[in-house]
């Protein structure tokens, strides 16, 4: 908490938006939002997919331009004066910094080309990188970011990425820095380090406009809260004396019931790693002497930060991969050479990281899609000729079944929301009723309502007899779904323990590589 | 045996290799400028069949030597700029719109040649670059033969190298190109122009590129014939992955080649009557496609190579 500068109320105002409304065609992204924010002050901007978070922050940052409503910022001497839209340069200029989602950074380039770029004229034949690299080296003693100037950035890691990114913000002295769900790549350790660096910098007379889903951290880093939900402003009150549930609630316009969790009935061993390797060695994404079980009636999960050889487990399961050494089993028979098809056979059911690459063609329709997996089924085909009139027949149950929000079974999938797609993924994996379902990053980008959805049809799957091999970066989730739980670190997979027994913090340590006799 | 090893010490080689390559060091450099920025120019073979016409006809009609080389420049920048509009704020396809500048720029100046001599059958010459005597290094028996054969035109383009890798590596300029080549959001985020970066480096590196056809008729061949550039172009292209797109690398990469060329030239006269000639003229190809297929897998592209790219989507 920012405690050398003056009580709230008189702090000075820095940002103003007022009656901000942008509309794509019918959609209103954008519906008259104000927004006042003050020197020094961190505030939340919170609000499911689609809320307008996004859209709200592209307008600020001049990507978009607003249909109606006036932004203003405070200039060097404090006096408000009115931004123009649809200028990233002119916000950049006036004092804002965006750290985007997905980073904007070259990645042939280092630290040092990166922050400097842009910030000195074009056609000038030269800048001094020794008078760079000394401002920047101040900024990272001052806010504690530290990172190595002078390798290329693509070989930075993740964590290390975003400080690039932050400091880019800090080297072109801004007033206000937008962080845009900037913990959803970051391990819990590496999160409460962010926190810390956005306390310090608030504390010199920053302001943040912290833009995030997850509601334990909002609460605790952040003194006011906005929640947006369908495009405008619901909500806009301090931090203190908020609650999740309430958060909740706002965020999704209605009351979110909590989830009751009870313990699987493990049965017999679906999945058997013995000391599994997958990859060779300097690949990055690669399995090394994994052993694991995965019984059915239980749900195992994978925790750790997406790149440290989840691929790799995942295309072992799915068929993808072929084992490069060890012993893998499923159920009872040996996994040999890369082949998905039999591993559909064999009853694995595979919900994909990637929905748009791997678990969907865009432009097939709905019904297409659901029988993709099983397309030389005799129920699908006959005499090599699609069976449309089934095939429609079963979408439009699978449709009302799993509450597909679309035209209909003929309608192209790429026309779906994320929620609405995976949906269609879910009803195609699970009423195959598979034996194991290997479920990889299964709520990735969506909002709390299909969220809930895909958690219960994972525990209904469990429920059933499956077994589950859950893989996610979420820690919240792994805990709200899996029995057991393992930690995958650069390939190398940690026994999978009870979830009772474990928490937050130490399976944070093991995803950042400590082993896990020292985490507990 | 010996003969075929003997010609690697011959003079009059190392200066036909040097000047075989002169002209793909423009283009491989013009190629390298357009990809670094994130733009496969496949207008390359038209931008060098208009280069050779229009700097050979600027100087025919009265124009200086260097007033031909500067003519040729604006004529590649001109088609430079217009696939830099259609692929860079349009985002058309980059292979479609190269081949169609190729189509363009090719049939353009045969069509331009064809009003302006409509009557002559043979070419008219021009007086051409002069070889270039170059103080004391001149005067050394071996090295003097080699650079005495070569044109000033050959020298700019070393000149061009060098000017290229200082840009790309120590300026704010290089340093916005190879950003937008590898992530125009970053470029973007920080408050420059994708599409200014982009059309001004397609731009000025297929002037780049006309200045390797401008080479061909005024230093190497002194007119300008139907079919000369003959697939220089394209073998530009290959090198430039073969350099990794790096200036030092497409230097070597562009006088390999003309030292491959240079020698089965000479081989033919003395393995001729054995093998046919034609083995020998796909020589200098094999060794681009060997190269390709050894390096392109590893080759370490541009990441947003041929990626268009339009504001506000991500």
């Amino acid at each position: 908490m920012p405690s050398d500068l003056p009580p709230h109320e008189t702090r000075p105002l820095v940002l103003s938006l007022s009656g901000i409304t942008k509309r794509f065609g019918a959609l209103t992204a954008n519906d008259a939002i104000d927004l006042d924010v003050r020197a020094g002050e961190i505030v939340a901007l919170l609000g499911e997919n689609g809320a307008g978070k996004t859209t709200l922050m592209s307008i600020l940052f001049g990507h978009y331009v607003a249909d109606a409503g006036s932004i203003h910022i405070a200039d060097a001497s404090g006096q408000m004066a009115p931004l123009p839209g649809g200028s990233a340069q002119a916000a950049l200029a006036a004092g804002i910094g965006m750290v985007h989602q997905h980073f904007a950074l070259a990645e042939n380039l280092t630290g040092l080309e990166n922050i400097v770029l842009g910030t000195v004229p074009l056609w000038r034949l030269g800048f001094s990188r020794g008078a760079a690299r000394a401002k920047i080296e101040g900024l990272m003693r001052g806010s504690g970011l530290d990172i190595d100037l002078d390798v290329p950035v693509g070989r930075l890691s993740v964590g290390e990425q975003q400080r690039v990114e932050i400091l880019k913000a800090l080297y072109r002295d801004v007033r206000v820095l937008i962080l845009d769900e900037p913990t959803a790549v970051l391990t819990p350790q590496e999160a409460e380090g962010l926190a810390q660096t956005v306390r310090r910098l608030a504390a010199r007379g920053l302001a943040v406009l912290f833009i995030s889903h997850k509601l334990q951290e909002v609460l605790a880093l952040c003194e006011r809260i906005v929640v947006l939900r369908g495009g405008a402003k619901v909500a806009d009150r301090p931090s203190a004396g908020a609650d999740r549930a309430t958060l909740a609630e706002l965020m999704v316009g209605r009351p979110i019931p909590p989830r009751t969790r009870t313990p699987g009935r493990p049965g017999a061993c679906v999945l058997d790693l013995d000391g599994v390797s997958v990859g060779r060695a300097g690949e990055r994404d690669r399995l090394v002497e994994a052993t694991l079980k995965v019984h059915a009636g239980e749900i195992v999960g994978i925790a750790g930060v997406s790149g440290n050889g989840q691929g790799a487990l995942a295309g072992l399961v799915a068929g993808l991969m072929a084992p490069s050494g060890g012993r893998a089993d499923l159920a009872g028979t040996r996994l040999g050479a890369a082949n998905p098809a039999a591993r559909v056979a064999a009853g694995v059911g595979r919900i994909p990281e990637d929905r748009h690459r791997d678990g969907t063609i865009g432009a097939l329709s709905v019904a297409e899609n659901l029988v993709i997996e099983t397309i030389a089924a005799p129920e699908n085909q006959s005499a090599g000729f699609l069976r449309y009139g089934a095939l429609r027949a079963r979408a439009a149950q699978a449709i009302r079944d799993y509450d597909v929000r679309c035209p209909g079974p003929d309608a192209a999938i790429r026309a779906l929301s994320g929620g609405n797609m995976q949906k269609v993924v879910l009803a195609r994996v699970l009423e195959r009723a598979p034996r194991l379902v290997l479920a990889h990053q299964p709520t990735r980008g969506l909002d709390i309502g299909a969220t809930t959805d895909v958690h219960r049809r994972l525990l209904a799957a469990r429920g059933r007899g499956a077994a589950v091999l859950l893989i996610s970066e979420d820690l919240d989730e792994l805990f709200a779904l899996a029995d057991r739980i393992a930690v995958i670190h650069a390939g190398r997979l940690s026994p999978a323990l009870p979830a009772e027994g474990l928490d937050l913090r130490r399976v944070g340590l093991m995803m950042a590589g400590h082993a896990a006799g020292e985490a507990a | 045996m010996w003969a075929a090893l003997d010609i690697l010490l011959q003079a009059n080689f190392w200066a036909a290799a040097i000047r075989i390559a002169t002209p793909l060091i423009f283009g491989v450099l013009g190629a390298l400028v357009c990809e670094r920025a994130g733009v496969l120019n496949l207008g390359i073979e038209g931008i060098f069949v208009a280069g050779a016409m229009s700097g050979w006809l600027a100087v025919y009609l009265g124009a200086s030597l260097w007033g031909g080389v500067a003519v040729a420049a604006a004529t590649g920048a001109a088609f430079g700029l217009l696939l830099g509009l259609l692929t860079v704020p349009l985002g058309l396809s980059q292979h479609v719109t190269g081949l169609g500048v190729t189509m363009l720029a090719t049939a353009a100046t045969y069509f331009g040649y064809r009003v302006a001599f409509s009557t002559v059958s043979t070419p008219p010459r021009i007086e051409p670059f002069p070889p270039l005597h170059v103080p004391v290094l001149g005067d050394l028996p071996f090295i003097g033969t080699v650079l005495g054969q070569q044109s000033a035109l050959t020298v700019f383009a070393f000149l061009c190298v060098g000017a290229v890798a200082v840009v790309l590596a120590r300026t704010p300029l290089g340093l916005a190109l190879r950003a937008v080549g590898d992530n125009p959001e970053a470029v973007e985020a920080q408050g420059l122009s994708v599409v200014a970066l982009r059309v001004g480096a397609v731009t000025a590196g297929s002037a780049l590129m006309a200045l390797g056809g401008a080479f061909l008729t005024l230093s190497a061949f002194n007119a300008f014939y139907f079919g000369m550039i003959n697939g220089r172009g394209w073998v530009c292209i290959a090198l430039t992955v073969f350099a990794s797109w790096r200036p030092g690398k497409a230097l070597l990469g562009a006088l390999l080649f003309g030292a491959l060329d240079a020698y089965q030239l000479r081989i033919q006269t003395i393995a001729g009557g054995v093998v046919p000639s034609q083995v020998f003229l796909m020589l200098p190809y094999l060794f681009s496609i060997a190269a390709l297929v050894l390096l392109a897998r590893r080759a370490d592209y541009p990441r947003a190579l041929m990626k268009p790219y339009f504001k506000g989507q991500r």
